[in-house]
């Protein structure tokens, strides 16, 4: 039985990941699960210097939910090499960076430094970020910035881009063509949709960012839409992400036409969700007869 | 840090929206240290998705115990669960008290209603017995007095509705004693923020250490979500310290109170 999939020149285990800033940098995780089972680690979004974050509250419950603006909080690329990589890069899976800026040249600086690094197994290029005032979202929803920003960081690096766009837009498939056009590996789909919720006896927002971005299983089937919407537009593989906390919620996403799959919100509430849904994986294809997991990607029959 | 399916022994009603609940976690009890927490996942919960921490109050054994107020959802789901019933737990969590060395200072606790809780463990391990000050709005919020008693503690009880104890705030009480200024004294404190700030504010004034146990928003409790943080001083500047993984407990001179607001 085959798992594996291909994500640019990176070879997975198997199509399971998890979605960058819902897993810190995997060392938190690692008393609780075998991170080695994982198809990757993603790591929370990495700019050039530190980053503060947002003021409290930054999270609240919503029903099937959570929305967040927690404002990229971490230590900057030399405090994340200093106190994570050491870990990440002893690690079996490849770690992939998600990575950040408010201009184009620090995205590309941020991919150089990276790319210099030695030992990456991909970078993940966050445009979609709702939660910040600069960079990550104006990137996203803007065709032209968006081609400027991956073509950068794809002129001083041979890792495998992975961009990750926004589902703030209209129609996926423009900026989905756009970041392949300009020497993408690969998608992520998607990052939190802007959100808001109110406390109404204070009738204050319930977030001190007053919005955030929405995250969880109220999401999934959102999500699989537009994965399905951007498997059509692109030739490169997608990671699909958005509610995942079942096999069955990730089967969804690879007939939609996800090639690999991100467990985000999960991992807050169910540390064993990624490794849960791997087992499951197995089960499925065996019961199934499904010899290749490949035979699964894409596979919704849309026609009568 | 363990994640283990628990399963209930009791979960009593103490008084008015307190309750009791026990739970045996052979993998996580033996493990706890003073002010840690657990992080409960309350399956019937459904579509709310996170998971809730509490303070873990006493532990025996395999078992443990957790002092809780219905409060919200969460909570109130929780109380109606039945002995044999399961609830998903990681633990213990967090950076607790410190537990005075022998010979070392003489502990002040200080609680704010169910705030009792977390500091049980550390007045059971705490070589000196010292005192206990424990405030409520009333009478109904005055909780495991007994408990402390039992551990040969001094309790003085103030209710802001004079219902019991003495009438008026904890940190009034506090302040009397303070006055006294008995040297080798050190103030451990867990409650509402106003109080735990009030408690600080004393500690400065009378040039005490204080190790304040925080409380914020919690999402995943083990340190990756980022929403729990609060304003520590770094430097002659400040930065934003997560209270599930370097706290819930702080040493009150590193808070930065007006920084983030």
């Amino acid at each position: 039985m085959n798992l594996s999939v291909k994500i640019g020149t990176l070879t997975l285990q198997n199509p399971v990941t998890v979605a960058s800033g819902t897993f810190g940098y995997g060392v938190e995780y690692s008393q609780l699960i075998n991170l080695n089972q994982l198809g990757a680690v993603v790591v929370k979004g990495i700019r050039l210097g530190p980053v503060r974050g947002n003021p409290t509250p930054r999270t609240v419950e919503v029903t099937s939910g959570l929305i967040n603006a927690i404002g990229l909080q971490g230590p900057g690329v030399d405090g994340f090499i200093r106190k994570y990589w050491p870990f990440l890069k002893a690690l079996k899976v490849p770690t992939i960076i998600n990575i950040w800026g408010t201009t184009v040249e620090e995205y590309a600086e941020v991919a150089r430094r990276f790319d210099a690094l030695g030992g990456v197994g991909a970078l993940e290029l966050n445009v979609s970020c709702p939660n910040i005032k600069e960079g990550g979202a104006q990137f996203g929803t803007d065709v032209r910035l968006l081609s400027q920003v991956v073509g950068a960081c794809r002129k001083v690096t041979k890792l495998p881009l992975i961009t990750k766009l926004s589902p703030n837009v209209v129609s996926i498939a423009p900026y989905a063509k756009a970041a392949e056009a300009a020497g993408s590996d690969a998608l992520s789909i998607m990052n939190s949709f802007p959100a808001m919720a109110i406390d109404i006896e204070t009738r204050r927002p319930r977030l001190a960012n007053v919005t955030g971005g929405l995250t969880g299983p109220c999401i999934k089937p959102i999500a699989i839409k537009l994965v399905w919407e951007a498997a059509k537009a692109v030739r490169i593989p997608i990671i699909g992400m958005g509610g995942i906390q079942s096999t069955a919620d990730a089967i969804e996403f690879l007939m939609a036409g996800a090639t690999a799959v991100a467990v985000g919100t999960a991992n807050f509430y169910e540390p064993q969700t990624a490794l849960q849904v791997i087992a499951g994986l197995r089960q499925f294809m065996q019961q199934n007869r499904i010899k290749d997991l490949r035979e699964l990607i894409g596979s919704v029959q849309t026609r009568k | 840090m363990v994640e283990q399916t628990v399963q209930i022994v009791s979960n009593e009603r103490e008084a008015d929206l307190y309750f009791r609940l026990v739970v045996r976690a052979p993998g996580i009890a033996p493990l706890v240290q003073p002010g840690q927490f657990a992080h409960v996942r309350i399956l019937p919960l459904r579509e709310a998705l996170l998971r809730r921490p509490f303070s873990i109050f006493q532990v025996s054994g395999s078992t443990l115990s957790i002092l809780y107020k219905t409060i919200g959802k969460g909570t109130e789901v929780l109380s109606r669960m039945r002995p044999g019933e399961e609830l998903s737990m990681i633990g213990p969590l967090g950076h607790g008290f410190t537990v005075p060395p022998p010979s070392g200072e003489t502990p002040l606790l200080v609680a704010g209603g169910y705030g009792m809780a977390a500091l049980y463990l550390l007045a059971q391990r705490s070589p000196q017995k010292g005192i206990v000050f424990v405030g409520g709005r009333r009478r109904v919020d005055i909780l495991c007095e007994e408990e402390f008693r039992a551990l040969g503690w001094e309790v003085r009880v103030t209710t802001e509705d004079g219902s019991y104890g003495e009438k008026g705030l904890l940190t009034e009480a506090l302040l009397t004693e303070l006055k006294r200024r008995t040297p080798g004294r050190k103030l451990f404190a867990c409650g509402p923020s106003p109080m735990l700030k009030a408690v600080g504010r004393l500690a400065a004034e009378f040039d005490l250490q204080a190790e304040l146990s925080l409380d914020e928003h919690m999402g995943c409790g083990i340190g990756v979500c980022l929403a729990c943080v609060v304003p520590i001083k770094a430097g002659d500047s400040w930065e934003y310290r997560r209270t599930c993984t370097e706290g819930p407990v702080f040493d009150s001179r590193q808070v930065a109170w007006e920084a983030a607001k």
